[in-house]
């Protein structure tokens, strides 16, 4: 299954974003999340990043998603083409247009596709 | 080692391989590690030093932690070149990079840190590695580090970021190398082109980062990012002062 990683600037807000999204795709997906610095304050930390991505990583490939700033150019900076991809999408919609579409055992290409969709979706109309 | 990086930083001594002996960057010649090392280190001196002064200007516009980031991040940097001494330039920037990368929670740890690594790597694949480069090929690194950070943070000129001290640097620094100018009067004029632009950001409206959301109020404060940069870059042109005199 695609791992979804979570790399945002608040470990609050990485974590239960991770929950929610597991609440809605299901349990068995592995979302993991990578939030705020490593001494807890708000900020990237490349090292928990890399560490929630070896804790979702089940050999398919992993999906990142990112908040903004820092988070975008830490999870730019572990993109490996192919295997690890950053999906450009808002933070709660796209963590869980791909928990749901990983936990369709969907392939990386097509659960970064799904997520990625996530951008335009309407509230409203 | 620098009496000033040491008390600002409070990081004890500098990075050993430093010391001005056997360093050089004067004249036409080459730059070697110990020159590398000198910089990495008055950058490091200059962003303590000014910690504040950046602070305040990320207050206005930015979250307030630009100061105290790069403090932290430089601090480590000096500590990683002293625990394992940098044998060639290409290595000290690698390990700066690398460093940085890893070790500042914001935004500007990703962006220096693939400059510097991105100047690690231009040097390393160099028709003739080793412990010290021209000043072409210093110079050409210099614009592949500055190209990197235009890659990742997706930032161009007039954005109001770093890249406004940063690519007028870069255009300096290789127009006085290509005039055949001595080593340290190409780094004064790039120091001189980083610390105009980031005066021009002033007027600028933000476009990248979190003072682009405040649009035309991001208006009449300088970028934090573009100061930061010309303190690294003024930093090439104390090291290479320092270590031809010494």
């Amino acid at each position: 299954m695609v791992g979804v990683v979570l790399v945002a600037h608040s470990a609050g807000l990485a974590q239960e974003t991770a929950a929610l999204a597991r609440g809605i795709a299901g349990e068995a997906v592995p979302v993991t999340a990578a939030g705020g610095t490593e001494d807890g304050g708000l900020g990237t930390s490349v090292d928990l990043v890399e560490r929630a991505m070896r804790a979702a990583d089940q050999g398919d490939g992993l999906v990142l998603i990112a908040d903004l700033g820092s988070s975008v150019l830490t999870a730019r900076l572990v993109e490996e083409p192919g295997r690890v991809v950053l999906a450009d999408v808002p933070f709660v919609e796209g963590a869980i247009a791909a928990a749901v579409a990983a936990s369709a055992d969907l392939p990386l290409e097509a659960v970064l596709e799904a997520a990625e969709e996530a951008r335009g979706f309407r509230k409203l109309t | 080692m620098n009496a000033a990086t040491d008390g600002a930083t409070g990081s004890g001594t500098g990075a050993g391989t430093g010391g001005g002996a056997g360093a050089a960057a004067g004249g036409g010649g080459g730059l070697d590690t110990a020159f590398v090392v000198a910089w990495l280190e008055e950058a490091a001196g200059e962003i303590a030093r000014q910690r504040d002064r950046l602070t305040e200007l990320d207050a206005a516009i930015g979250d307030a932690d630009h100061g105290t980031n790069l403090d932290r991040g430089f601090s480590e940097v000096l500590r990683a070149l002293r625990e394992t001494p940098p044998s060639s330039p290409a290595q000290a920037l690698m390990a700066a990079g690398a460093t940085l990368i890893r070790r500042v929670g914001g935004a500007s740890g990703p962006l220096y840190g693939s400059a510097f690594r991105q100047m690690g790597r231009t040097l390393d694949s160099g028709e003739a590695p080793g412990a010290s480069v021209t000043p072409a090929a210093f110079a050409e690194a210099f614009g592949a580090g500055v190209t990197a950070v235009e890659r990742l943070g997706k930032a161009a000129a007039g954005d109001k970021t770093m890249i406004d001290a940063l690519a007028p640097a870069s255009r300096a620094l290789s127009q006085a190398v290509r005039d055949g100018l001595e080593t340290r009067e190409a780094l004064t004029r790039a120091a001189r082109a980083a610390a105009d632009g980031a005066r021009a950001t002033v007027p600028m409206t933000a476009r990248r980062g979190r003072a682009s959301y405040l649009g035309e109020r991001s208006v009449g404060h300088e970028d934090p990012g573009a100061a930061s940069a010309a303190l690294i870059v003024a930093a090439l042109a104390t090291a290479a002062s320092r270590t031809a005199a010494g």
